[in-house]
């Protein structure tokens, strides 16, 4: 059986739900169910982690789905690692979505807070799960540093503009020890298909499903095309050509031998 | 790490742009010139592009004619933006005393009516009233009274509030670098702060007396908080004072300006339509309409696709129903604008009147009813160190 593995844990879905920009609570909850994912990032921004009845928290049903809190809007490896403490302290949740982005215009990640605080995270017993840009080299130090996973995005953080990163995911993905998540800029299912194809591991969705008209149905669009993009990865896909290959103009001769 | 970067000045980016009211006619003349076929290429640039010239053709009489176009595409990019949301916040009056004399103000100095500053426990008993209501955003404001409401103040306050909101912000008068760094050590995140106008000659007739009375001091403001690493920059125009499609003009070019050199933090704009108040002759001020206020907001998204966009309860009801489909992020309800007016203690005089007067589940009724997620909490108090 194909599963994701993270941290020991295994898992069936490999589609992640992010849960901002919902038009409410319901609407989410619906399009997490319709996407089958068992892991879902909440920010810790926007719920009052101390609190069970917080109305986001209390939607989520944590006998089914794993609450992966994130450190959205720290600046600073400080900020994310007192997020992280907060959050562990108030849920017994170890595990955590870094997120180090001090731009808060296209919310790209810094990628020397993140491996900062990283590194002190898992020293702490975290599970880091930490979103980069789609940099390999910062991939296999965090891997150094012992993070459960590698999130690199595809494109900026909801511009919905597919995989922009292409190139670089690929080679992350040849060189990772860890599951690799790809994370932010995924607006269509295709997209999605595209990142399975190539071998990532999983994928994380949020704005192009909460922004849709019917996101629950989007959600389980996303649900099928994940689907469809790992099998066709494991199935061993035709090598692409750009040319059509029938002639030898080279070699053609030796047949007339 | 040390920034050695050496920055433009603002002051004279406005002035070699005549953005400060030197060239007032030249841009005028260029905005009434602008043509159709200009305002077919702004709207094909893509969304949050930005260049002085694509704005000024967006907020031109030609581009009025293409509202409704310009409404769709805003709308789409702040869903894609910030998604089905908008945050709700309160504003907390501390003090109506003032040593300014603002022209359009109803803590104008020379008026005559009895004076209330709020104490810290007076104002923690209106804060619990606020956070009742179900705030977590909570926006401190006040009068120029730096003899009681002053740092030291504001930075207590800030440290017991910080229990119970999530984000603190303030809209007082203008300080210093160091004391702004002082208040984001007591945990509060954002200043906003309106330069009223950018026209010089109009800022020295509306502002004739009082510290305020610097234009250059005044327009130094937003750099001075952005270099106390303060979160949140609010930034505006008073509208009503001078020529709203030039203060918009101006107003992106100094929002531009800090998100280049001010880059960790978010500039956000605000809408502030001058508003009836005690004492204060309005025939005076050339107020803009509806349909400009909503051109103005549009054209602002957008350039700026990321910007945070407030709209306060100066507005009718009506009119904020609409605009939180048209850009608006952020929107106070059930706002008070005088000292101890949520615990209606003090009877004392409000600043402007607030047009929009429903209550904050009104509000968020409202927001459900179109579809829109209420938010109440987009921060936390763990962001600041204890």
């Amino acid at each position: 059986m194909d599963k994701l593995v993270i941290a020991d844990r295994h898992f069936t879905s490999r589609l992640l739900i992010g849960t901002g920009k919902f038009s409410s609570s319901e609407v989410m909850v619906e399009a997490i169910e319709a996407s089958g994912a068992e892991i879902v990032t909440v920010a810790l921004r926007r719920v009052d982690i101390t609190n069970q009845n917080d109305d986001m928290l209390a939607a989520i049903d944590r006998s089914k789905y794993l609450l992966l809190p994130n450190t959205s809007g720290a600046r600073t490896a400080d900020e994310a690692i007192r997020l992280s403490r907060l959050a562990r302290a108030a849920t017994g949740i170890n595990w955590v979505k870094l997120e180090v982005t001090p731009d808060p215009y296209y919310l790209l990640p810094d990628p020397v807070e993140t491996l900062k605080a990283a590194e002190i995270l898992v020293k702490e017993g975290f599970v880091v799960l930490p979103y980069i840009n789609a940099d390999p080299i910062l991939s296999k130090k965090l891997q150094d540093v012992g993070t459960a996973t590698v999130m690199p995005l595809a494109s900026p953080i909801g511009s919905n503009q597919g995989l922009k990163t292409r190139d670089a995911l690929e080679i992350i993905i040849e060189q990772a020890n860890v599951p690799v998540i790809v994370d932010a800029g995924l607006g269509l299912p295709s997209h999605a298909a595209e990142a399975m194809e190539i071998g990532a591991d999983a994928v994380l969705v949020n704005t192009a499903i909460a922004t849709a008209a019917d996101p629950a149905k989007m959600s389980e669009a996303f649900k099928f095309a994940v689907i469809a993009g790992r099998t066709a990865y494991l199935s061993g896909a035709a090598a692409e050509s750009k040319k059509a290959s029938a002639s030898s103009p080279l070699t053609g001769f030796l047949r007339d031998e | 790490m040390t920034i050695t970067t050496k920055h433009p000045d603002i002051k004279k980016i406005l002035a070699d742009r005549g953005l400060d009211g030197s060239g007032r006619e030249i841009w005028q003349k260029r905005l009434a010139e602008t043509t159709r076929a200009e305002v077919e290429w702004a709207l094909s640039r893509p969304p949050g592009y930005y260049v002085l010239d694509r704005l000024l053709i967006l907020i031109s009489p030609a581009a009025e004619n293409f509202i409704e176009q310009m409404a769709q595409l805003a709308h789409q990019l702040t869903l894609q933006r910030f998604g089905r949301t908008v945050r709700l916040y309160a504003p907390l009056y501390l003090s109506n005393f003032c040593v300014n004399d603002c022209v359009y103000c109803g803590f104008n100095k020379s008026h005559k009516f009895p004076r209330i500053r709020l104490t810290i426990e007076q104002s923690l008993a209106e804060a619990d009233i606020i956070a009742k209501e179900g705030f977590k955003d909570l926006l401190l404001v006040s009068s120029e009274d730096k003899d009681f409401i002053g740092v030291d103040y504001l930075a207590e306050l800030a440290s017991i509030l910080r229990q119970k909101f999530s984000s603190l912000a303030v809209e007082i008068y203008q300080m210093a670098t160091e004391e702004y760094t002082k208040l984001f050590a007591a945990g509060i995140e954002g200043v906003t702060l309106y330069q009223e106008t950018y026209d010089r000659d109009t800022y020295c007739k509306y502002h004739p007396a009082g510290p305020k009375a610097d234009y250059d001091y005044r327009l130094s403001a937003p750099e001075a908080i952005a270099q106390a690493g303060m979160r949140e920059i609010g930034i505006g125009a008073l509208l009503g004072l001078s020529d709203w499609r030039l203060e918009t003009l101006a107003l992106a070019e100094h929002a531009h300006y800090l998100m280049k050199h001010y880059w960790q933090s978010r500039v956000s704009f605000s809408f502030p339509r001058l508003r009836p108040a005690k004492d204060v002759d309005r025939s005076q001020f050339s107020l803009l309409s509806d349909k400009n206020l909503v051109q103005m907001i549009l054209a602002l998204r957008l350039c700026f696709a990321d910007a945070g966009m407030t709209i306060s309860t100066r507005e009718p009801a009506h009119l904020r129903d609409h605009l939180v489909k048209l850009g608006i992020t952020r929107m106070s309800a059930g706002s008070k604008t005088n000292p101890g007016g949520y615990s209606g203690s003090t009877g004392s005089v409000e600043q402007f009147e607030i047009d929009d007067k429903r209550t904050p589940a009104q509000i968020a009724a409202m927001l459900k009813s179109q579809g829109l997620e209420p938010v109440w909490k987009d921060w936390d108090s763990a962001f600041a160190k204890s």
